[in-house]
């Protein structure tokens, strides 16, 4: 862990309530699937974002709207600084992936697999991704993951863009995979794990104290015993999950 | 030159900020971050008989200035305790620690206190008594006087490192309380824990904790803790270890004050992991702009 001073470069809006926001500052130790811990004005705790993409020495996130903090965040502007801890949870394991793992985002699990997926193909792998949405005008981040190269798959559950329905629904278009990585609102997590075939990564979400490993606030139970999602997660192995 | 060193039940500290149990964990997390040895000494996670998992999750919300929690005790059990955290503590931790003990029977803390008296790195017992007992139709043992007393004394017979008994706010009457475990034998006093709150989530319209209720700490309970500390100095003679807000080295120097002897400081290193490594440096300075030379001569210098 690591406590930075960024400043940000920019904060623009991706759809109506989703945004990205580049950081600049000291990235090192920052990883694909780990998260990072921001301090806002005004509010006392701080708010857990994932990596969505990170350069030497600039952090990317991508965030959606959906309470006081994020709405402060979506206010700011580029040139203010930001207190963020870095560095924070275990992160995915690529040496698990096979020759071709499948990246599964739904909403805004869908950031956390841009950095992934940029690691994978770098590491000569063959990246499908299926990123899910509820309608069209949700979509993010689709020309991104294919200007990286990715198999990119949309499934908006109204139909209105790609395949109608849920991510699960858009197994059979990714001609086979070797592994799962997948991050995404828990009934989507579920889905996924009964409808994969192989093994796989899944990132989960609980509402933190610390951030850190400290305070015990993000505790779960797993079959390889208790793990804090802050610091022994958010990434769990299929394996060990108990629903 | 200005001195911070204090003397806690007998123990020399270097200084009187002390993270506050069920804040570091054991330690670790933030020895990765700063040399944990400028502290004077910390208290480590509520550790009970046997091994609790704790509530169901969520356990955390946040306030105004503040947040509940309902972390509800996790630890691996006093045995682990002295098996596993105590010998990685002592790599990165070379002073004394005060042990936090918690229980649900008075045989409980019998048996946790009388394990870790023996254990050289633990300098004092502190004896969290805002559990429900469980054996006393679930009201906190720190809620009457009589049950503190009947803890602080059954503990007392097993154990020679100083016993500090930490007491809930959430009681009408903390004085009475204080001086119940005064009579008991207890050698100090460590004040406050938690006050019980709620927050409901209105999509849901349910609790956002999942144990319903939780503890409010951080910023927001600075003046009831100062109050209630002020209170308690009034009806002991023991020190007293101040707590409930503190995230500055002023607010250090106003529970001092109040009537504190050393400090605990809890949910602000939750949220700047170097907030008690940040107070330590500031207080010199501090005590400089308001002409105080030795920390020793404000204890209780309100009243
Ligand atoms: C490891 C991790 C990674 C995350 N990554 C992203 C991401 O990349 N993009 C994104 O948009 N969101 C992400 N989230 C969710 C994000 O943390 C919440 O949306 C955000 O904290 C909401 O804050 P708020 O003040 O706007 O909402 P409020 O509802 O006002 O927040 C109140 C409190 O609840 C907590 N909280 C609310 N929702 C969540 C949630 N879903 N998970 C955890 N805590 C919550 C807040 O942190 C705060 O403490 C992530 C959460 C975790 C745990
Ligand atoms: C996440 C969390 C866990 C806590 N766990 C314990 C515990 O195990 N034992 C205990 O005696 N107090 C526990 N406390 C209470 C604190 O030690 C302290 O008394 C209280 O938080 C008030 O101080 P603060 O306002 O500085 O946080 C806990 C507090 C928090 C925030
Ligand atoms: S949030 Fe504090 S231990 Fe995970």
């Amino acid at each position: 862990m690591k406590q930075t001073i960024f400043t940000i470069k920019h904060n623009v809006a991706l759809t109506a309530n989703v945004y990205e926001m580049a950081l600049v500052g000291d990235t090192e130790g920052i990883a694909s699937g780990q998260f990072v811990n921001i301090k806002i004005d005004g509010l006392y705790l701080r708010r857990p974002i994932s990596v969505c993409d990170y350069s030497e020495d600039t952090l990317t996130l991508v965030y959606k709207v959906v309470g006081k903090g994020t709405e402060e965040m979506a206010k700011m502007v580029s040139g203010q600084k930001l207190d963020v801890l870095t560095g924070l949870g275990n992160g995915y394991d690529t040496a698990k992936s096979g020759s071709q793992p499948l990246l599964i985002g739904g909403g805004v699990g869908v950031p956390p697999m841009y950095a992934l997926a940029k690691q994978l193909i770098e590491e000569g792998k063959k990246v499908n991704v299926i990123l899910g949405f509820n309608s069209s005008d949700e979509i993010f981040y689709k020309n991104q993951f294919e200007a990286l190269g990715a198999y990119v798959t949309v499934t908006t559950v109204d139909g209105s863009f790609g395949v109608k329905g849920f991510v699960t629904d858009a197994l059979k278009n990714t001609g086979g995979y070797s592994y799962i990585y997948t991050c995404g609102p828990e009934v989507m997590l579920k889905a996924v794990y009964n409808a994969g075939e192989t093994s796989g990564q899944y990132s989960f979400e609980e509402r933190m104290g610390c951030g850190f490993g400290a305070c015990m606030g993000c505790t779960c139970k797993t079959k390889y015993g208790n793990k804090r999602i802050c610091k022994d997660g958010p990434v769990l192995e299929k394996e060990e999950i108990i629903w | 030159m200005v001195n911070t060193k204090i003397s806690l039940c007998g123990i020399e500290i270097d200084n009187p900020v002390i993270p506050a149990s069920g804040t570091f964990g054991f330690g670790y997390e933030f020895a990765e971050l700063y040399d944990i040895n400028c502290l004077g000494t910390f208290s480590f996670k509520g550790t009970t008989k046997d091994a609790r998992f704790g509530n169901p999750t969520p356990r955390i919300a946040e306030c105004s200035s503040g947040m509940l929690n309902a972390v509800g005790l996790q630890n691996p059990g006093v045995e682990k305790v002295i098996s596993d955290e105590l010998p990685k503590l002592a790599k990165v931790f070379n002073k004394k620690v005060m042990a936090n003990v918690s229980g649900f029977a008075v045989e409980d803390y019998v048996y946790t206190c009388e394990k870790l008296d023996k254990e050289e790195q633990v300098g004092w017992l502190e004896v969290n008594i805002s559990c429900p007992n469980v054996h006393g139709g679930g009201m906190s043992f720190g809620t009457s006087p009589e049950s503190a007393y009947e803890v602080t004394k059954a503990v007392k017979a097993v154990t020679t490192k100083p016993v500090i008994i930490k007491l809930s706010p959430n009681v009408t009457d903390i004085a009475s309380i204080a001086a119940a475990c005064e009579n008991a034998g207890a050698d100090g006093i460590s004040m406050i824990n938690t006050l019980m709150g709620m927050r409901i989530n209105l999509k849901t319209r349910k609790p956002i904790i999942a144990n319903k209720t939780g503890g409010y700490s951080g910023p927001a309970i600075l003046p009831v803790a100062l109050r209630m500390v002020y209170q308690v100095y009034e009806a002991v003679k023991i020190p007293i270890v101040g707590m409930g807000g503190i995230s500055t080295a002023e607010d250090v120097i106003e529970m001092m004050m109040a009537g504190a002897t050393a400090v605990e400081v809890g949910a602000a290193n939750l949220i700047e992991p170097y907030a008690c490594k940040n107070i330590i440096d500031e207080l010199p300075a501090v005590m400089e702009r308001y002409g105080i030379k030795d920390l020793n001569e404000i204890i209780g210098g309100a009243h």
